[in-house]
């Protein structure tokens, strides 16, 4: 759904703060609105908090106290259990299922395939917006325009055919199966990249080009390095998308191996069926998964905040 | 990737009085050049997007099982849809999934913008409230599938205190469509308020100020202001959500798995389901090939408001 949306830091960035933000005049007006925020807010928040709690709950007295605030009977069993560092008597102490899931490998599965996805389509989207802003060649619009159609293609209809291929392939339960269908290109990232090459003054790459730089030598010394800030939005943009991925790694590689976090939280979550899930030991375990991400937003919040624009507007 | 490397080593050698020629189409070399920037997305391109969808519409002719080779049927797949229960009462929640979801996520999502808006700056704001889109479907689905538990999940606990009875939220036919719209509220509610947001950074300023001379309320701001300026935005951003609803599935595959019953069956999963657990390849082709033609009538729309954008705020 991220697909359709595009973003524009200097949307944002430029626009000034015109409207909003009156001061003084505290009516009830501003204290119902300053009211329906910290609500929001705190509906937004409070998930986080409570997969927390569960996380450090002990899972055989969690039904006792389902509405205490504070952690029950607070142990790191549960992230033990998921982590692998947990006896089988230990784990079904804490109403673990006692088989054991990989997360740890899963972790590592998913940092392996969202970082090859991302540097790739990066990479190669940053090379076609480039042909596509800068190169001057017949034909370039209409191979834009057939490439941005691709956007509106629903997944589900590419991905089906994409596993057929992958089977005939003989890549399933592989990393490249996960990986070579997002690796060459994504439209979005080409056309997010090739907006901001478009806005590069000719001159500067003129500049370079009289010192004797071929295309490629432009490419790599002036275009990325001015584009150093929408590269790293992108890349955050991305690495998020391809961390959150469930159906296709779900449908190319489930095997224990190669599973991916998004795929082995779903196997955790089927391994507890009907009667009593290990809640604590799937909260832990997707708290483990949220983790990257929020480290990652807690370090860049303000540069993926102002990249949240819009496609129609410029 | 031996052509891109090879290209892009000549594309660097410099030749002489090359910048001199006024070549609408570029030089030859600058063909080759552009030629090796975009062959990795062409390839992509070709391999997993365009192949994928010729064969997808293959395929959506013929019965096809994965182990046998597909047999032509003609429209045999797309007539056997009218008939089939199962696709049409698919359609149908769909389609109740989208109108439950749009509608709250919308609402909330300008109530949300008009409070950032209106109210604060403040990027830790905006962080907060964007941070569960950052966050994979899978965990979210997991946390509000623990939160909103019919025995001990927080939220019946919470409805018992003030009296009510308990929800089953995923367990009851009336209940599970709505309660997965709301859990995608939750999601993205923040991404769609930015969207919004940003949109509305782009009204001048001096409007408002016009209003606040005359006197206006910030309600009558709203709706005399904001809103009617707002109006292609928030269209585009609709056509977007839209577009994204239609294709719900990690939500669905990891709390209900389609049920109870057919409740959350929803078109996107009944397109997996098909495939890979009745094994009718074809057939899911052709239900994908409707949900394509679908979400492209969604596109062309989209296509016309951004027409509509254009005479409207210029």
């Amino acid at each position: 759904m991220a697909t359709t949306a595009t973003t524009f830091d200097e949307a944002v960035a430029v626009s000034k703060p015109t409207g909003g933000a009156r001061r003084g005049r505290p009516g009830l007006g501003r204290v119902l609105a300053w009211t329906a925020l910290g609500l929001i807010m705190a509906v937004t928040l409070f998930p986080f908090y409570w997969m927390l709690r569960t996380a450090f709950s002990n899972g055989a007295f969690l039904a006792t106290e389902p509405s205490n605030l504070l952690p029950v009977e607070s142990t790191w069993g549960a992230f033990q259990r998921v982590l692998g560092l947990a006896t089988t008597e230990e784990a079904q102490a804490q109403a673990g299922s006692g088989a054991s899931v990989s997360i740890i490998r899963a972790l590592l599965n998913s940092v392996l395939v969202a970082s090859l996805i991302t540097a790739g389509q990066v990479f190669f989207g940053a090379m076609a917006a480039y042909a596509f802003s800068r190169l001057r060649w017949p034909g370039r619009n209409t191979v834009f325009f057939v490439f941005l159609t691709a956007l509106m293609v629903p997944p589900i209809f590419t991905q089906l055919p994409n596993f057929l291929l992958m089977r005939d392939l003989g890549l399933l339960s592989s990393y490249a199966a996960i990986v070579l269908p997002f690796f060459f290109m994504t439209p979005f990232a080409i056309f997010f990249l090739r907006q901001f090459f478009l806005g590069i003054p000719r001159e500067v790459e003129e500049a370079a080009r009289l010192d004797g730089a071929g295309a490629v030598a432009r490419f790599f010394r002036v275009i990325l390095p001015m584009a150093s800030g929408p590269l790293i939005t992108l890349t955050i943009l991305q690495y998020v998308q391809a961390w959150g991925e469930y159906l296709w790694p779900l449908l190319v590689a489930s095997d224990r191996d190669h599973r991916v976090l998004t795929v082995a939280l779903g196997v955790f979550r089927s391994q507890t069926p009907q009667g009593a899930p290990d809640w604590a030991g799937l909260m832990a375990a997707t708290l483990l998964a949220a983790l990257p991400v929020v480290i990652l937003f807690a370090v860049f919040s303000r540069k993926i905040v102002n990249s949240i624009g819009f496609s129609g507007i410029k | 990737m031996a052509l891109t490397s090879r290209n892009a080593r000549t594309g660097s050698v410099p030749l002489s009085g090359q910048g001199l020629r006024p070549d609408v189409n570029g030089s030859r070399r600058e063909r080759l050049t552009a030629l090796a920037f975009i062959a990795p997305a062409l390839l992509g391109f070709t391999v997993f997007y365009l192949w994928p969808t010729l064969r997808g519409l293959y395929f959506s002719f013929t019965e096809f099982d994965f182990f046998s080779p597909p047999r032509w049927v003609g429209l045999d797949n797309y007539t056997s849809m009218f008939s089939d229960a199962i696709f049409w009462n698919a359609m149908k929640v769909t389609v109740q999934y989208v109108v439950i979801n749009i509608g709250t996520q919308t609402v909330l999502a300008l109530l949300l913008a008009v409070l950032l808006h209106r109210l604060t700056r403040s990027i830790f704001v905006r962080s907060v409230v964007l941070l569960p889109y950052l966050i994979s479907n899978v965990v979210v689905a997991l946390v509000f599938y623990w939160m909103l538990d019919a025995q001990i999940g927080i939220t019946n606990q919470v409805l018992g205190w003030i009296g009510l009875d308990a929800i089953p939220f995923f367990g009851d036919q009336n209940w599970a469509i709505p309660t997965i719209a709301f859990i995608n509220t939750w999601r993205h509610l923040g991404y769609t308020a930015l969207l919004l947001f940003a949109g509305m950074l782009m009204i001048p300023g001096d409007v408002y100020e016009a209003g606040r001379v005359d006197g206006a309320s910030e309600w009558k701001m709203f709706w005399r202001i904001t809103l009617p300026l707002l109006r292609p935005i928030l269209a585009l951003v609709l056509v977007i959500t839209v577009i994204g609803s239609f294709q719900a599935f990690d939500t669905v595959a990891v709390t209900t798995a389609g049920g109870p019953g057919d409740a959350t069956r929803v078109i996107q999963y009944y397109i997996f389901d098909l495939a890979f657990q009745r094994y009718q390849y074809g057939y899911a082709s052709a239900v994908s090939v409707v949900l394509f033609l679908i979400l492209a009538a969604v596109a062309f729309v989209q296509l016309k408001l951004m027409r509509a954008d254009e005479s409207d705020v210029a």
